[in-house]
């Protein structure tokens, strides 16, 4: 008997791994990463003749959990059209049994990658502001991401801001998909938050902790699935933000905020939920208005404070009144003498 | 408010009050109200032309350039029919200049030309 050898036997291996994508229209260039539920590849879709990416499950069986879960994810990203989330372009099985989706190849950086060229904090600022629209996009459509850190943001050649990973998104709510999105962030929050009671069994399940440590909420990090509203997002986002303007991770981070940002990220990242703020408007109202150099609902100002906000927001126009008022009493002195 | 109303405003407002600092110049101490309305004329001068030119030019430095350059013609032209004190009233008159080119490229809402 002939012995293979160890590449032998390691190029037999990958081989075998690949996904078979006889009989359908995609061809395989490469494989692109590998995630906690499956394998992306890029493949090259034969009939409109351009890249897309493909999610594929790493073992064979549809009707295993994991099949469910990423034929969900396909189906939560079909219901999210937004520029700031991943088109899916379809959905099936291939020849040897795995369950794939194919979406929009996104070539771009990760968000921990990128942040790296941006130095100042309104930049990063307004980057964040990029990322609430679609987590909050998603939220007003019943869906939760559940996984928000920024390894599953991805900035695009152009600056395009994405959210990706959807894997472990809880749907809220069923009946929304037909519903226009509304701004009025309190009644879709109490109408998902009565609906979560109903759909726990039939989409998440198990009660089982998900999410990354760090990232995930309290309840989320308990396992309390039924408790996860829009608010556990907020708490990812928090510290998301908090990662954004320290450049470290969260458990690392020691450096001190200004106090309105500070506080915006103590509100977002409470322990307890109630203290959160209650949906993501309410978040980026008050990211905006620190942009725009106005008090946050966050923090209650100090004298000193509302003081430095002033001078921020008028800084140059404080230095040339002060520039003249100097030239006056220079002037004078020099009169006197 | 428009941006020339904005600076025909905010001239007179400083040009009144850097014309009353002649008060801290006993020699001039006489002659305070003409100071005063003409340093309120030239402010106003400068502030009008400052927010004719931010309603044109929509650019923060170049609004500042500008308000220096009017505010530092005007001053000479006032210091040269005083025949003197070129320094007490060039010096902040250019300053007065700036903060008017600043606030009307800021603030003050532009014509829809301009936009």
């Amino acid at each position: 008997m002939r012995q293979l050898s160890d590449n032998a036997l390691a190029r037999l291996r990958n081989g075998s791994a690949l996904p078979d994508l006889g009989g359908t229209r995609y061809s395989l260039i490469e494989k692109v990463a590998r995630g906690g539920m499956g394998v992306v590849y890029a493949v090259k879709d034969e009939h409109l003749q351009r890249r897309v990416a493909m999610k594929v499950l790493e073992a064979p069986g549809f009707e295993s959990d994991l099949a469910e879960r990423l034929m969900r994810e396909a189906r939560v990203l079909a219901r999210l059209e937004h520029p700031g989330i991943v088109p899916v372009h379809d959905v099936g099985t291939l020849a040897d049994g795995r369950v794939f989706y194919t979406m929009k190849f996104v070539e771009g950086q990760r968000l921990d990658e990128y942040i790296e060229s941006l130095t100042s904090t309104p930049d990063r600022l307004r980057i964040f502001l990029r990322i609430c629209d679609p987590v909050a996009f998603a939220h007003a459509r019943g869906v939760l991401h559940r996984d928000l850190k920024p390894g599953n943001v991805m900035v695009g050649p152009f600056g395009e801001i994405l959210v990706v990973d959807w894997g472990l998104a809880k749907i809220l709510e069923e009946a929304l998909p037909t519903e226009p999105m509304g701004p009025d962030a309190s009644t879709l929050h109490s109408r998902a938050y009565c609906a979560d009671g109903m759909m726990v069994s039939a989409t998440t399940g198990h009660g089982s902790v998900m999410g990354t440590p760090g990232y995930m909420s309290p309840e989320q990090e308990r396992g309390e699935i039924e408790l996860l509203d829009a608010r556990s997002d907020i708490f990812s986002l928090g510290v998301l933000l908090r990662y954004l303007l320290s450049d470290r991770p969260p458990v690392r981070s020691s450096r001190r905020l200004d106090h309105a940002l500070a506080a915006i990220c103590r509100k977002a990242c409470a322990p307890a939920r109630e203290r959160r703020y209650a949906a993501m408007q309410e978040l980026t109202a008050d990211v905006s208005r620190y942009l725009d150099g106005l008090a946050v609902a966050a923090h209650q100002e100090s004298i000193w404070d509302r003081l430095a906000r002033f001078y921020r927001r008028y800084r140059f126009f404080v230095l040339l009144i002060a520039a003249y008022l100097l030239v006056r009493v220079i002037l004078l002195l020099v009169i006197k003498h | 408010m428009n941006k020339i109303l904005l600076g025909l405003l905010l001239g007179a407002v400083l040009g009144a009050i850097d014309g009353s600092t002649a008060w801290f110049t006993p020699a001039v101490r006489a002659q305070m109200a003409g100071i005063i309305v003409g340093s309120t004329i030239k402010g106003l001068i400068a502030g009008v032309a400052a927010g004719i030119f931010a309603r044109t030019v929509n650019s923060v430095s170049l609004g500042i350039l500008f308000g220096l350059a009017v505010g530092f013609v005007l001053a000479f032209l006032v210091a040269y029919m005083q025949h003197g004190y070129y320094l007490e009233i060039v010096l902040p008159g250019s300053i007065v200049g700036m903060i008017v080119g600043y606030a009307t490229q800021k603030y003050g809402v532009a014509s829809a030309a301009a936009r």
